[in-house]
Order: C-alpha cells, then structure tokens, then sequence
C-alpha cells in the first residue's frame, strides 16, 4: 500500500467515523443520563434519512428539508419520551428493549407504509456538488469534508453544552444522583425530556446528513443500530468521550480492514471489540 | 448483539406468521392451486410485489386460454429469509397442495425451496433467483425458471469489455452466491480472450461501506471497473464511485441489476455505466410496449424486470393450460408440454434450456439520461451451461 493509498484511507476513516460518532452520540447520551437502552435509535437514523428525502423531494431544498426534518425528529423525541419511554424509567434493561423493539418494528412498518420499499437517494445539495482533486486519479467531494465539519461542530457543541451550560451542569448532576437533584427543586421529568429529544434529534440528523453519501432503504436503522453499539461499548456506555474516540478508531479500523483484508473486514470491528473488552471490561471511558 | 437479533428475529416470525394472507378466488370447477412464495415485507418486497402483479397480469389476460379452470391463489410472505423456505414450501405441498408454486426472489430462499419441491409432481417456477444451482447441480424435471442465472448477464461483458479495449479489469462483489458467480461469469469469457483480472474484491454481505474501496480502485487505476452489487448496494457503490471523481476516469461496467429500479436514486452518478441484461425496460418490441401500457392500467405504475419475469411465469402456466385443454392432472405432460413453450415475453420471445433455464438475449445497456439505454445485443440466445444438470 502506498503511503498516499494510507493517506486517502485515513482520511476516509476519520470521516466515516465522524460520522458514526454523530449517530453513537445520541445513544450514549440517552444511555448515561437517563440509564435508557434506546434499541429504536437507528430506526431515528432512518427517520431522518426518510423525512429529508421526502421533504427534499418536495421542496427542492436540501437546507430547508434539513431543518423541517431535525425539527420533527425534535418533537418526535419529545412524544415518543412523553408517551412511552417516561413509563420505564423504574423498569429493568429488558422491559427497555422490549419497548423499543417493539417501536423498530412499527417504525419498519410506518416506512413501508408511508413511502414504500424502493429505494431512494437524495442528491447532493448544488451549493456543496462539487470535488477538490485529491491524488493523481481521485477528487475528494466537497460535500463529505462538509458533512464531517458538521459533525465536528456538533460534537464540540456537545462537550460545550455538557460541560460549561447550566444544562449540561443539570445533566451531569442527574447522572450521578438523581434524586439529590430532584430534591434541590429541579423538574427532572423536563430535563430527561429534552435530554431524550436531543438523542432522538442527533440520530435524525446523522440520518439527514448522510442521506446524499448513502442508499436510504428498509432496514438502514437497523444495520447501522449494531455499529453504534459497538462505538458505545468500546468507549464506555454513557461516555460521550468514549463515543468520540471509539467511533474514531471504529472509522479508521474498518476502512483499513476493508481494503486490506476484505473477506474478514466485518469482523474486525467484533474482535477490536472483544480485545478492548478483555482490556477494559468497562469500555475506555467508563465512569 | 446476537441475543438481540434473535430475539427481534423471534418477535417479527411471530407477527408475521399470524399475518399469512389466502387469498381465494371463488372456486367452481376445476381450480388450479397456484402458490405464491414470494418476499411481501423487509428488503425484498418491492420485487415480491412487482412479480406477483406481473404473475397475475398475465394469467388475467389469458383468460381464455384457461378452458374454464379457476385459479385459486394462495400467497405466502417468505421475508426473503432461507430459513423459512422449507416450512413454506412443504406447506403448499402438503397442506394446500398446489399445483403451480411461484418463488422466489432470493437464492438462498430458493435453495430451501428446491430441497423441498425436488421431484414432486408441484412445477416450480422460479421468477427471479438467479442462483446457478437451481438449473445446474439442483435442477429437476419440475423446477423452472423464467428469469436469468447468474452467468448469464455477466458472461457477455467479458467479451464487451475486451471489444472495448479493456485489458486490466478490478472485479468487486458481495461474497455470497449471486456475487461470486456473477464475477466468474465475468472473469470465464474476459480471461479466454487474453483479458487479466487485477484485483477481486468480495465483501461481506450485505455491507455498503464501499469507500475504501474506491479509492483503492483509483490508487490501482485499472482500464475498467466490473461489479455486481443490487438495490441499496447498488446506490451507494455507483454514487460512491462518482463522488471519488472516478466515473469519466475508469469505466464502471456492471451485471444489469446495477442500474435496475435504482437509476432514479442514483441519478447523475450512473450516467454512462454500462451494464449487461436480458431485457431493458424501453427494449424496442412490440410486446415490450404493450405489457407496459396493460401493466400500467391495471396498478398505475409502469413494470419493472421483476413484474416481466412474475408475468413470463403467468404466461408459462396460461400456455401450459391452454395447451392441454384444462386437464392438467397428468404432470408428467405438464412438464413436457411446458418444455415446449415458446413464450412470448416482454424481453422478446425465449425458449426453454434442457436445465429449464430460458434461451434469451443479453443486451448491452448504457445509461444515458437516466434511462438504460440498449446499445447492442451482448449475446444472442444465450443458453446456461447447465454445469453438473443431468436432465
């Protein structure tokens, strides 16, 4: 492999994993705040992917369907966290992923309801169509450098939030005691609202970000659902800095392993997994 | 992870097998049992949907060459999961004792099938799997099919690809049956005429992180790309290919189902791949134009390739009825008189092989404006070798 070969692939696992980490963000954050096994998190990823190509194909404009679309996902949090999740709270993991097996399922059916089994793509938006040359014979499209700035911004706002607003002050007191916080006069039942909308609306937005790179087709939630549970457990459940790195190091891994080895290179991230494990049993950054 | 899946897995067999739909139709006289085996939800059900329209199209306007039968469908959702295919399949044997079983989309469904139906007196018919098994080592006197095998769309694109001056091929895939003989189809006709395979590529199933792998394929620059990827691998692999600036560059060639039912997803990005199949839909024969119109009124939306190969299937059964005079209990000149056919089918008319599998054209299309475009014809009656079939 040539070092400019190594190059290209680095960069094409830092932006897959940039990715990841957007989509695993969520589920960790819902994980270490709130002790909620989300299952249907991917089926958000795939909401948002849907809901973009729909409005896109509506409107015409990727910006605008872009906000419609995270905006719904925002109030689909909040419903779905009123009306069921909210019911779990003092219920075990398995009772948690019953429900939220059970809300894959009727996602999966609303989709093929709703819009179908063909499968879709959403063009990349004009604006950001173009390519800067890369090597010899490749062009970089300057929509993926786009889309893992993005993702950048989002994770820096997300450490910002948690570490130096009020709100993320909240947060981080409801993890370690819940009911120190509650008997300091602060609503918790709000702030597991919006903690779960955020998860949702992370996850739709990774969905819509990804919806020009990717196929948008039945099942996508659930494939890439398995992914980020394994970006979590390497870097620790609930750990946001955990996600960032294990989605990182998932990125780089699985690029590498698919050209070098491609055969094995769905089992790779498994086995890194399991090395981590043996090492860490916690994950990297567990508390 | 895999408690979780089972335990999913569990949950959506449960559901589904409670909403197995029988549909019949009022039965007076002689009814002839037709059994449907096709994907009706998750990944595949687009294509389950499109040949059982097409399926009942046909057997719709051959009315009259029913002599009076009824047929009485009776539809069961496989999911396009193998495991389920011999419960589904030994149930229209046994239970429902079908005459005709119509199934399946998926290979490794048909498999299950195949184990099942081997021998019996129940024609299978298969309209779409394109496993080379089924009509090579697995084939039977009952077992038919009326879309393609594996070999047949990609054999052709050998000889294109050297025609085209391509000498040093990158060849990608998914490891499992449908990839793997697709690239050696490919590699069987473009080797024999002095071509090299540079690198081959098979990744797992069904995974579309295919990235890394473009920009392996720009750092090896060969003179062209040949894949087989289909549906939302086939998307993402060509849109992959164009976003890395190499669609221009190196020609990306392809087994049809690249640019089937996705040219629309896929738009600009598929523009000028040239793929190998036996039937495009704007194929310049006249019963190409008029199943699509007939087709068009009865659901409202124009066919795809899985409705024509669901209607080819209709048609066999209507001619094999018509041709016997309604009395089909003697299977043994069912199979005959079916083996005979000569059916009329929307990629131009096509026979059938000793294996069963049909005689038909290969027609080289290029994507032009967003439609697949027939170039030439890549192969003319082109037959399977039926490898390891002793009928």
């Amino acid at each position: 492999m040539s070092t400019e070969l190594i190059f290209v692939q680095l960069v094409n696992g830092i932006q897959y994993g940039l990715l990841l980490f957007l989509i695993a963000s969520g589920l960790t954050l819902v994980f270490g705040v709130m002790g909620i096994l989300n299952l249907a998190h991917g089926s958000m990823y795939m909401v948002g992917a849907y809901l973009v190509w729909y409005f896109v194909s509506i409107t015409g404009s990727f910006t605008l369907s872009a906000l419609l679309s995270a905006v719904i996902a925002l109030g689909l949090g909040i419903l779905i966290e009123r009306v069921l999740i909210q019911r779990l709270y003092n219920r075990n993991h398995l009772d948690q992923v019953l429900l939220t097996i059970g809300m894959i399922f009727v996602f999966n059916s609303l989709q093929s309801i709703l819009w179908g089994n063909d499968p879709y793509g959403v063009a990349v938006p004009d604006t950001l169509g173009g390519s800067v040359p890369f090597t010899d014979n490749s062009s970089y499209p300057i929509y993926r450098i786009f889309a893992a700035l993005i993702c950048i911004a989002i994770a820096a706002a997300l450490y910002f939030v948690v570490s130096k607003t009020r709100l993320g002050m909240l947060i981080r007191a409801g993890e370690s005691n819940r009911e120190m916080v509650e008997a300091l006069g602060v609503n918790i039942k709000s702030l597991y609202t919006i903690v779960f909308a955020i998860g949702v609306m992370l996850a739709a937005v990774s969905g819509i970000i990804a919806a020009p790179m990717r196929s948008i087709v039945p099942g996508m939630g659930e494939s890439v659902l398995i992914t980020c549970f394994v970006v979590v457990v390497i870097g620790g459940m609930g750990s946001i800095k955990g996600a960032f790195v294990g989605a990182l190091l998932v990125g780089v891994i699985s690029t590498f392993a698919a050209v070098l080895m491609p055969s094995m290179s769905n089992m790779i991230i498994y086995i890194f997994m399991i090395l981590v494990l043996l090492v860490k049993p916690q994950g990297l950054f567990a508390k | 992870m895999s408690r979780i899946k089972t335990l999913a897995g569990a949950v959506l067999a449960t559901t589904l097998t409670a909403g197995l739909s029988t549909t019949t139709v009022a039965a007076a006289g002689e009814t002839v049992k037709v059994g449907l085996m096709l994907p009706f939800s998750g990944i595949y059900a687009q294509l389950g949907e499109a040949g059982r329209d097409g399926l009942k199209l046909a057997l719709k306007e051959h009315a009259e060459q029913l002599h009076g039968t009824k047929i009485e469908y009776i539809e069961l959702d496989t999911e396009a999961k193998p495991s389920r295919a011999p419960e589904l399949a030994s149930s229209l044997l046994n239970q429902h004792e079908a005459d005709f079983v119509i199934g399946p989309v998926h290979s490794g469904v048909a498999m299950g099938m195949i184990k099942m139906l081997r021998g019996k007196d129940t024609i299978m018919i298969i309209p779409n799997a394109g496993s080379a098994a089924a009509t090579g080592p697995l084939c039977s006197p009952n077992v038919f099919r009326t879309s393609f095998s594996s070999w047949q769309p990609s054999y052709p694109m050998g000889k294109v690809a050297l025609e085209k001056g391509y000498k040093k091929v990158y060849a990608i895939s998914w490891n499992y049956g449908m990839g793997r003989e697709s690239l050696d189809a490919f590699a069987e006709s473009f080797e024999a005429g002095g071509g090299e395979i540079v690198e081959k590529v098979l990744l797992p199933f069904p995974s579309t992180n295919f990235q890394s792998h473009v920009s392996d394929i720009a750092d090896e620059n060969p003179d062209a790309v040949f894949t087989f990827f289909a549906g939302g691998g086939a998307i993402k692999f060509v849109k992959d290919y164009d976003a890395m600036g190499l669609r221009g560059k190196i020609p990306l060639l392809g087994s049809g189902f690249l640019t089937e039912g996705t040219l629309q997803a896929q738009g600009e990005a598929a523009e000028g791949v040239m793929t190998g199949l036996h039937y495009a839909e704007q194929l310049d024969v006249p019963k190409n134009q008029a199943f699509r119109e007939a087709f068009n009124t009865e659901y409202g939306h124009y066919p795809d390739i899985y409705a024509v190969q669901g209607y080819d299937a209709g048609q066999a059964i209507a001619n094999t009825i018509g041709e016997l005079n309604g009395d089909i209990s003697d299977k043994k000149a069912v199979i005959s008189t079916m083996e005979k056919l000569t059916i009329d089918s929307p990629r131009g008319e096509f026979t059938f092989s000793r294996a069963h599998n049909p005689i038909q054209n290969i027609y080289l299309r290029e994507v032009k404006d967003g439609v697949n475009v027939v170039q030439s014809v890549a192969a003319a009656a082109l037959e399977d070798p039926a490898r390891g079939c002793k009928l």
